[in-house]
């Protein structure tokens, strides 16, 4: 056993009863999720007993285990109560799972990003889990006054051997719910080998819900009296409100209203996740979605130019700083001009070892290439929605967020109510990839709801959620290698920027393995707005250094694995500089797994082949992608990857997650762009913005893990960045053209031995 | 607005809308159907799938005038309990991530394998090419279906 060291948070673990005050509904969705095969489940229970923030057990044995974090598709609603189920040590089937809503007093961090849900939550819920078997367990040691140290538990069972006493979680759960919560601090937690649960794939407990098309979006949502609403914004960036025709639109059928929404008061601080573009807009209000949609196309309304302006930004320690938003209708043709002239420019620097100026003045050979990829907007499948109901002091929002916490804050100040009067059920997203972090979608339903005080779900359509703004910003980098005449490597230089942010992730290899190297950034900046995307400016630049890394080792007349394998050798037996923030060694055992696993050196006929590897959110990844010309179209046959993230608690469905990465990131590798004409989006919907479909997807996807007892780190995001140049390596070598510029569909449609 | 008789997975429904409504929010928004959902309102991305006739269909393109007289079934119909072969073949290979699209993806499906109960990829890829999975699983589809045909 172990005894956990690490200092938590009490409040999860102590008895609910104490603590749910204010009146706040314990859930919004009883019983939300159910087991996949429903003849195998206890029957319910006629009464629950509480025995933490997470946790409750009926009379019966049924175990009702709460997921905290919003689903967006990574399946924490399966995978964080394996982790509550393991420790509480009951039996799987037995198990009901339910989404919580947002309930900061009972659980800590409600938030889905970042590639951090297992890995944040994975002490917490231990924890929760080994404090309620130990209630179960004490309850136990009192009814049958034995000690408690004598006491076994297994599969929902609790033992005193020496008695001869066995009974259910449900006989003593009662009591169990009345006891004093132990010391977090002292619980023991179970030894990895003995897990059960964690590392055997169990289905989605929505599955069923799924495949049988049962209500579970925030889009599906839907109360006595509700009202329906759609938004008219500014149809391009640097574009604002003029004014609008009222009467344009309310003699239609089924309209009641229309007027302007004005997301932020003049003088609130915005916080980092309030990003909005457009902080004015017009919502229309009706009686089902089909006549506010019709009302949207007839809407009059004039657009003028924005002047620049600033509003203000919550910094630290309480101070505002004041953020611009430049004036100007923006084009994609002059962002590549000023992109281009940025990297004649000296940069911001970064990171510098050794002499790298030195060392390129005394080379033989110097190699410059420079990668480009262009913004992208997210496209979750659900557009933006958001149910609200608003009345009086009191808001209750249904819908799609990543970021309840700080949502809540918004829209609280907004209303002018306390944040605790603001209740956020979260709803299951039908996506997320970052753009459900910035929800100022449940802001516009509140204020919509507040104006006609009455419960509304308002809907983005496509066309407005793609133009809509947040996307991944548009990147370019330079990279530079100076070699001497024996093909040695002297010195490496980045300089990376884009618009408005630079992706450079300073201190990742191949810092660290190279003498003398020199990292510089550099931004523009634009009005255009940004957002997190799926392994935010790793999802560019890994491409890019991969790219570039592949090249290189030919020149070098090296093998692309045993090279990269050559440079963290390097990092972990003598590294250069400081703050290196890889694990060389982890790092070279995804690309040994992966060139074992790919049979690396056995290239198949007909088959071109390209690899990759890169570490983000704490976990390593190394991807080959093979490739064949068919029809003079390249096809994806295989992607093989193998992944170093720790524990991994259910691995089927994180191979799931990771070939849905690596499917995105071919995808955006291919086709993926968004571009702007006099700052209006040029791709409004799915028939122009090309998304990969099922002919373009791999043929075969294997996803290896590296057996660990590592704690878990992130996976939703790790498999993608790298999958950019092993598609891109792979492609080189069936065309002979290495390709700088994303998407790379263009570019190969104008090659010759590919052209359709 | 006008009265529409409807005949929605084997029950008589009536609606009173716009002629042009399309059924995507007849179903969704006045029969109180949402497992069909909506993800593009141009016909591009396959989420709000149905069956006129056994034909799959784009539903937000669907005039509920057009609809009338015909046989519709959605995602609520395709099985009592959920055990459709293609619903049980989603479920043993555990398809869904976000699971927006998949009601769309097995509408598509269930309509290929009545046409074709032994697809090949190719025909799979033809089949399935109009519904978007933003998620990517693609490849689990595909397998999905191989193995709803062995049951079908």
């Amino acid at each position: 056993m172990t005894i956990l060291k690490k200092k938590l948070d009490r409040r999860s673990f102590l008895k609910v009863s104490t603590l749910a005050g204010g009146g706040m509904m314990l859930s919004f969705s009883w019983l939300a999720g159910c087991k996949p095969t429903p003849e195998e489940v206890l029957t319910m229970p006629k009464e629950w007993f509480e025995l933490n923030s997470y946790i409750k057990i009926g009379e019966n044995g049924a175990v009702t285990l709460f997921n905290p974090n919003p689903e967006f598709g990574s399946n924490v609603k399966t995978s964080l109560p394996m982790i509550l189920a393991e420790e509480l040590d009951v039996d799987w089937k037995n198990v009901f799972v339910e989404q919580a809503d947002f309930y900061p007093e009972r659980f800590d961090r409600q938030f889905t990003g970042g590639s951090q849900g297992v890995r944040s939550a994975w002490t917490p819920l231990r924890t929760a889990g080994a404090t309620a078997r130990q209630l179960i367990v004490n309850s136990a040691a009192q009814t049958w006054n034995v000690p408690a140290t004598e006491i076994t538990t297994k599969a929902g069972y609790v033992e005193h051997i020496a008695s001869g006493k066995r009974a259910g979680y449900g006989e003593l759960a009662s009591l169990a719910g009345t006891l004093e919560a132990p010391d977090p601090e002292t619980v023991k937690l179970k030894e990895i080998s003995d897990f059960k649960i964690i590392g055997n794939s169990k289905k989605n407990v929505d599955g069923t819900k799924i495949v049988t098309g049962k209500p579970m979006f925030g889009i599906d949502h839907k109360v006595e009296g509700m009202k329906y609403a759609a938004i008219v914004h500014p149809p391009a960036f640097g574009m604002k409100l003029k004014s609008f025709d009222k009467s344009s639109v309310t003699s239609m059928p089924g309209i009641l209203d229309a007027f302007e929404v004005k997301i932020f008061k003049d003088d609130y601080a915005r916080n980092f996740f309030d990003t909005t573009t457009f902080p004015e807009i017009i919502a229309i209000v009706g009686n089902s979605t089909w006549e506010v949609l019709q009302a949207k196309k007839n809407l009059k309304a004039e657009w003028e130019k924005a002047p620049e302006t600033t509003f203000p930004m919550a910094g630290r320690g309480g101070n505002n700083i004041d953020i611009k938003v430049p004036a100007g209708l923006e084009n994609s043709s002059s962002h590549k001009n000023q992109m281009a002239e940025y990297i004649q420019k000296p940069g911001n620097i970064l990171r510098k070892d050794g002499d790298p100026e030195g060392a390129f003045k005394k080379a033989f050979k110097v190699m410059e290439r420079t990668y480009t990829a262009p913004f992208l907007a997210h496209n979750t499948m659900e557009p933006m929605n958001c149910f609200a109901d608003v009345k009086g002091d009191k808001a209750v929002i249904y819908g799609p967020t990543q970021a309840p916490e700080l949502i809540r804050q918004t829209i609280a100040a907004r209303l002018g109510m306390p944040q605790e009067n603001v209740q956020i059920n979260l709803a299951r997203m039908g996506g997320g990839f970052g753009r459900r972090a910035y929800s100022h979608h449940m802001t516009e339903a509140a204020l919509i709801s507040q104006k006609i005080q009455a419960p509304v779900k308002m809907v983005y359509t496509r066309e407005d959620d793609m133009t809509a703004g947040v996307y991944r910003p548009t990147y370019s980098a330079t990279y530079r290698a100076a070699l001497d005449e024996n093909n040695n490597l002297l010195a490496l230089h980045v300089k990376a920027g884009g618009i408005p942010e630079s992706p450079i992730h300073a201190n990742r290899f191949p810092a660290g393995a190279i003498d003398n190297y020199l990292a510089e950034g550099w931004q523009i900046e634009s009005n255009i707005t940004i957002g997190a995307f799926r392994a935010p400016r790793s999802n560019f630049i890994a491409g890019a250094e991969q790219s570039f890394l592949d090249e290189l080792a030919e020149e070098m007349g090296k093998d692309p694995i045993e090279f990269r394998l050559e440079l963290l050798k390097r990092a972990e037996t003598n590294p250069v500089g400081e703050n290196n923030d890889y694990d060389p060694k982890r790092y070279a055992g995804v690309l040994e797994l992966v060139r074992d696993k790919s049979n690396w050196s056995n290239v198949p006929n007909g088959i071109s082949r390209g690899v990759s590897a890169y570490f983000c959110h704490n976990s390593y990844v190394a991807e080959v992608v093979d490739i064949s010309i068919k029809d003079k179209q390249p096809v994806v046959e295989n992607v093989f990857a193998a992944v170093d993230c720790g524990i991994v608690v259910n691995p089927d469905a994180a191979a799931n997650m990771g070939e849905g990465a690596i499917v995105d990131g071919i995808g955006n590798a291919f086709y993926g762009e968004m571009a702007f004409e006099n700052g209006a989006p040029t791709k409004t919907n799915f028939d122009t913005y090309r998304m990969i479909r099922h002919r373009e997807a791999p043929k075969k996807i294997e996803v290896h893990f590296v057996e660990s007892n590592e704690a878990p780190t992130g996976l939703g995001e790790p498999l993608f960045p790298p999958v950019f140049a092993a598609l891109g390596n792979s492609l080189y070598k069936a065309t002979g053209k290495r390709l700088y510029e994303q998407p790379f569909q263009p570019k190969l449609m104008e090659m010759e031995n590919l052209r359709m | 607005m006008a009265i529409f008789n409807l005949s929605i997975n084997g029950q008589n429904k009536q609606v009173d809308v716009d002629p042009n409504t399309p059924m995507l929010w007849v179903l969704r928004d006045h029969l109180d159907l949402v497992g069909t959902k909506f993800g593009c309102g141009i016909a591009q991305c396959g989420a709000c799938t149905i069956h006129l006739d056994g034909t799959a269909t784009r539903s937000c393109q669907l005039p509920v005038s057009a609809a009338e007289g015909a046989e519709i079934t959605t995602i609520e119909g395709i099985s009592e309990k959920g055990d459709h072969p293609v619903q049980k073949a989603w479920l043993e290979h555990d398809v869904p991530q976000c699971g927006y699209c998949q009601a769309g993806q097995i509408m598509s499906a269930v309509a290929l394998l009545k046409d074709n109960p032994s697809p090949s990829d190719e025909d799979i890829d033809n089949a399935m090419n109009g519904n978007i999975c933003r998620c990517g699983t693609y490849t689990r589809i595909k397998a999905a279906i191989k193995t709803a045909s062995q049951n079908v």
